[in-house]
């Protein structure tokens, strides 16, 4: 029996996610008395995953597969998975990963959670806590099937070190005409940009800024810190900002350790895809804006004001 | 082209989630129940294919008599006819299998789905039900054109997106980008009174058995109030993010 751990990579680089879920796999493998063991596709030295407790890595190298496609590494995954008599396969709930898990379920016969949120509260029966109504609560949820899928959502186990003196396997995976009936044509991604799936630090404005001309500072402030860039919904309704940067309930997540908002009101439907984000800081004129509730640092104060003074004091403060 | 549309009938995104009988269910009292916003842009589609190239439209839900007033909504909007799986939707895998044999019976080309439904989130209905049905499926679809047997999409990608070119019998996940926001369509008068008449089918359930059990429910723990910061005072919350938050 084995604990199967899907490390995702691009370019033949691992995701940050990736030693999350190695990190996780060894603790619940830990919990089952079994191994973990890693897969990698196209990645040259998976050693690294050795530092997060990876005994075993199988490495797949296919130029079949060189860019993500779901339906290919659901069968690479269930082809692993049975050589390795997994007993629970864990996958990241990224957007590859929840594209993903679902077909590795099925082929699997397995019973599936997503975004799950800690290691298993037990093994038997195997209980995960995951999200649920948009981060407005959690379920607790059993999995009843002999084989286990656990989507791990971003930023909820964290990264541990556990270094192990590991082995990689290759692995020659079978990949079907069908298993490629999905095929990417292009790319288009901006290059030297923090995501906002993988950043630490999301700087996030909304329509306090009162139009797209104003966006310099956020820029600004986020390349300071690192930080990707993101809006509320009407910002990108409006055109002002790119889809790709709508957070909340109905865009993207966010996870990050540190969430500043600029003139956000702090609507329901914001506030939730964004709770899962550990410090909050919200930067908003009116006090009685509800994001005042969610958050844990706040300035009363214009945008216009304060945003210069930050980037001007942490440019300073980078320096010291 | 057949198109079937599933429909996840869900809290209103500002409901306030409570839970009742020792936290072990959702408690519906007082909740609004909606299209899942992200079928919406599904459905939309759909209606584009329907006026421009000529389809029909059904839409689908797993759901007990409860949801039937969502799916009236869905053919106000101008779906052609609608069927309800008369089953409790245990978990994603047990809808996934029914809209399966929805989807064999109906013999449809398109599956349009959402990329997730805002109450369990669980984004697994669609995968799910392209692995049972082996259908190509794209997920988080935000663009979609259809030629022949022929489909061009296009998925959200982490900071970008990217082109896919794939072919029918296809199962799509959609969500805002498939459609804008300003496309969405409200019922109308007109569209309420022809969809009292369109057909609403109820059929039984095939057996398949759930393969995971929600138990109970939490909310996350209350948080603490908000530190403010005085906005002369810049250098104070640096000091509180860095020394006290430790994420600076
Ligand atoms: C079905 C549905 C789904 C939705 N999903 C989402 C979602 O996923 N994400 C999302 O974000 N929204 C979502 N919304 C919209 C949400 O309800 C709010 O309308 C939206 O979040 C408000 O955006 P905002 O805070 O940028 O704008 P506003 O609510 O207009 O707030 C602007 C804020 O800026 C402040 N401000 C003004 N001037 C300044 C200044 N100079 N300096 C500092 N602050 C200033 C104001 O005090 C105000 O608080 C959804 C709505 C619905 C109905």
């Amino acid at each position: 029996m084995s604990v199967l751990v899907f490390a995702d990579s691009s370019e033949g680089k691992f995701k940050k996610s990736a030693f999350e879920v190695v990190s996780y796999g060894k603790k619940i493998a830990e919990q089952l008395g079994s191994n973990v063991v890693a897969v990698t596709i196209n990645v040259a030295d998976a050693s690294e995953l050795y530092t997060y407790g990876a005994e075993k890595v199988v490495s797949v190298s296919n130029d079949q597969i060189t860019t993500f496609n779901a339906k290919a590494y659901a069968s690479v995954l269930k082809q692993i998975a049975s050589k390795e008599n997994a007993s629970a396969v864990i996958i990241d709930s990224s957007i590859d990963g929840l594209y993903l898990a679902p077909m590795v379920a099925v082929n699997l016969e397995a019973g599936y959670a997503s975004n799950v949120v800690a290691l298993p509260s037990s093994t038997s029966p195997f209980t995960v806590k995951r999200k649920a109504f948009s981060n407005k609560a959690f379920s607790n949820t059993i999995i009843s099937t002999d084989v286990k899928i656990i989507g791990l959502a971003k930023n909820s186990f964290g990264v541990h070190e556990n270094p192990v003196s590991g082995t990689t396997e290759s692995f020659d995976a079978q990949i079907t005409d069908a298993d490629l009936g999905v095929k990417s044509v292009s790319v288009d991604k901006a290059t030297g940009k923090v995501t906002i799936a993988d950043a630490d630090i999301v700087i996030s404005a909304g329509r306090g800024l009162k139009g797209p001309e104003n966006w310099g500072m956020i820029e600004e402030l986020a390349e300071v810190l690192g930080a990707a860039t993101a809006c509320s919904k009407p910002v990108s309704d409006l055109g002002w900002r790119p889809h790709g940067e709508h957070v909340g309930q109905t865009g993207k997540p966010v996870a990050s350790n540190l969430y500043i908002a600029i003139g956000i009101s702090g609507a329901i439907q914001h506030l939730a895809g964004i709770n899962a984000s550990k410090v909050k800081v919200v930067i908003n004129t009116d006090p009685e804006a509800p994001f005042f509730k969610a958050a844990d640092y706040g300035i009363v104060g214009d945008a216009f004001e304060v945003v210069p003074t930050l980037i001007e004091k942490l440019k300073a403060f980078k320096q010291s | 082209m057949k198109i079937l549309v599933c429909i996840s009938h869900v809290p209103d995104t500002t409901s306030k989630i409570n839970f009742k009988e020792n936290d072990t269910k959702f408690d519906a009292n007082g909740v609004q129940f909606v299209i899942n916003p992200y079928d919406e842009f599904s459905l939309t589609r759909a209606m584009w294919f329907k006026e421009k190239q000529g389809a029909t439209v059904t839409v689908v839900n797993v759901g007990n008599a409860t949801t039937e007033p969502t799916l009236r909504k869905a053919l106000a909007i101008g779906a052609d006819d609608a069927i309800r799986v008369n089953t409790e939707a245990l978990d994603g895998f047990l809808v996934a299998k029914q809209i399966a044999e929805v989807v064999k019976k109906g013999d449809y080309d398109l599956v349009l789905a959402g990329r997730e439904s805002i109450d369990y989130n669980g984004g697994m209905v669609p995968g799910m039900l392209a692995s049972i049905l082996d259908f190509n499926f794209v997920n988080g679809c935000i663009g979609l054109e259809i030629d022949g047997d022929a489909a061009t999409a296009s998925r959200e990608i982490d900071g970008g997106n990217e082109k896919i070119s794939t072919n029918l019998p296809l199962i799509i996940a959609g969500q805002k980008g498939l459609v804008e926001e300003k496309d969405l369509r409200i019922p109308n008068m007109r569209g309420i009174m022809m969809a009292r008449k369109k057909p609403l089918s109820v059929i039984e359930p095939v057996e398949v058995s759930s393969q995971t059990a929600t138990t109970s429910f939490e909310k996350p723990a209350a948080k603490g109030a908000v530190k403010l910061v005085d906005a002369d005072n810049v250098d104070e919350l640096i000091n509180l993010l860095h020394n006290e938050a430790k994420v600076i």
